[in-house]
């Protein structure tokens, strides 16, 4: 099942699923959780030495992976925390003062 | 063919018959005075085999309501039990089973709340719980209390409804006292009750679901209390289709509202509970000499039903409250504001006095009841006004 939330907004007390259920598996990706993040993470790949210390250490599981290589942040659900920069052995992630906007997702 | 056994028993003895008979998968509970035989009881029909459930021992009435909530999100029937400091440890609990709509079945024996250390009878415990979300039966006698809790458990799952129900007997003096009752035989009650089909079951790996989300600023938890208040209005109409079904199968009445004397009662008294009793019985002796009085017993507090309630009492010239509980500064207990807000409807305007009564199982003699027929019939006559919140019966 696909559970379609697209017209959430315009969602009638009595259409929401019965006592706040979630009726369908693995779509919190599709729930955009990191606009509160006051600072982002900026990597050096010139640094970085692939040893994906940030990828353990992230506590949202946002730092993107593709064929065992650090590609991005998934600023959808990055909060900034900086735990990615402060575990980085080579010094290679910098945290910048947030003020872009967040890509709508939906 | 149904067929009942006349029995003479206590209230707790039936409750947890009742409870087998409609055959909970779990059962998470923790003793507590006057609840205890309930539990005690139903750890040994799981232990003789006489019943088929998981009974769950838990360090205590916190741990009891969340293993509640997490066996009825997992797909189970959940019935527990509880009374006073358990009901009020249970609280955040309580209201997080009505908002994620899980049909737990919860009896309650009524009993007063610390401080002072008071193991008796009062309603504080059940009426400090009127806001959760859950629906609310009150008994009489055992036989309510059994009658009750059998119907709890088709009104929690009823599609439409969906809710908690806390079905309750007024501690010791229900619990505890040997009634002469009916008990229904089990194939009877085992069809009345049938199967409970979760809808969002957690242990159903075909479909995974989440259960406790959140909906937080800018979310929808408005809408989700919203569609909680749509869910117990509905439950009104299931309430009394159950109790009509029940009733049709035992012989025994059920109504939101019960009235005895009212159709052409002059003053008249409200209670809830075992005092109802009290209250018939000093209401025949008047009524032998030839003065009109009624009595209005409320067996379901929420939802609330104020519109049954004002039809009872339209026409009295005064009404009488009698709150076994405080709403400490407020104008009443429980029971008189929601009486008086029933009230206000009405085209004429019914004096109601409330009165205060057996907290912490303060006894309810005949003598306290005949007062306040008797400051009734004053005010009906207009020989006396109607008095602000009596504690009747204190020193
Ligand atoms: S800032 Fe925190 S949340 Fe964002 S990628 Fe780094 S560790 Fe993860
Ligand atoms: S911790 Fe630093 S060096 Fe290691 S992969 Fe991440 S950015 Fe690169």
């Amino acid at each position: 099942m696909t559970w379609d939330i697209s017209k959430i907004d315009e969602w009638k007390s009595d259409e929401f699923p019965r006592g706040a259920v979630i009726p369908d598996s693995g779509n919190s990706r599709d729930y955009v959780t990191g606009g509160w993040r006051s600072q982002r993470p900026v990597r050096d790949d010139a640094k970085c030495t692939q040893c994906l210390f940030c990828w353990i250490y992230c506590p949202d599981s946002s730092v993107n992976v593709a064929d065992e290589k650090v590609t991005d942040f998934n600023l959808n659900h990055c909060k900034g925390c900086g735990v990615c920069a402060q575990v980085c052995p080579a010094d290679a992630i910098t945290m910048v003062p947030e003020g872009c906007e967040l890509p709508e997702v939906k | 063919m149904p067929t009942q056994k006349t029995l003479a028993v206590t209230g707790n003895t039936l409750v947890a018959e009742a409870i087998r008979q409609c055959s909970p998968d779990v059962i998470p509970a923790y003793p507590i005075t006057p609840q205890t035989t309930v539990v005690e009881e139903l750890a040994k029909f799981v232990a003789n085999g006489r019943m088929h459930a998981e009974y769950v021992n838990v360090e205590s009435e916190h741990s009891a309501m969340s293993a509640a909530v997490g066996a009825s999100a997992a797909g189970a029937r959940v019935a527990t039990a509880t009374s006073s400091q358990g009901l009020a440890l249970m609280w955040e609990e309580l209201h997080i089973a009505a908002g994620l709509r899980l049909p737990i079945v919860m009896f309650n024996a009524n009993r007063a709340l610390a401080a002072p250390i008071n193991i008796h009878c009062d309603h504080s415990d059940v009426m400090g719980a009127r806001d959760t979300g859950w629906i609310i039966l009150f008994a009489e006698t055992a036989q309510e209390a059994y009658d009750n809790t059998i119907m709890s458990f088709r009104i929690a799952e009823h599609p439409e409804v969906l809710l908690p129900v806390m079905t309750t007997a007024d501690g010791f003096i229900t619990t505890h006292s040997i009634d002469r009752a009916q008990i229904m035989d089990d194939e009877t009650v085992a069809a009345f009750v049938g199967d409970y089909e979760p809808e969002n079951a957690l242990l159903d790996f075909g479909k995974p679901v989440t259960h406790g989300s959140f909906a937080g600023l800018g979310g929808p938890y408005f809408e989700f209390k919203n569609s909680q208040r749509m869910a117990i209005e509905r439950a009104r109409d299931v309430v009394k289709s159950v109790g009509a079904e029940w009733s049709a199968i035992t012989g025994r009445p059920f109504g939101m509202v019960e009235t005895w004397g009212m159709e052409d009662a002059e003053t008249a008294i409200v209670v809830i509970g075992s005092t109802a009793g009290n209250a018939r019985h000093v209401a025949r002796g008047l009524r032998a000499e030839g003065k009109k009085v009624g009595v209005v017993k409320v067996r379901c507090f929420r939802p609330f039903p104020y519109a049954e309630l004002a039809a009872a009492l339209k026409g009295v010239k005064a009404v009488a409250v009698m709150d076994r509980s405080e709403s400490f500064g407020a104008e009443g207990g429980p029971l008189f504001l929601e009486v008086r807000s029933a009230l206000y409807d009405l085209d004429e305007r019914i004096p109601v006095v409330d009165y205060i009564y057996g907290l912490g199982g303060a006894d309810v003699k005949i003598e306290l009841i005949d007062r306040v027929f008797a400051d009734l019939s004053d005010i009906a006559s207009g020989t006396a006004a109607p008095s602000g919140l009596v504690y009747l019966g204190a020193r």
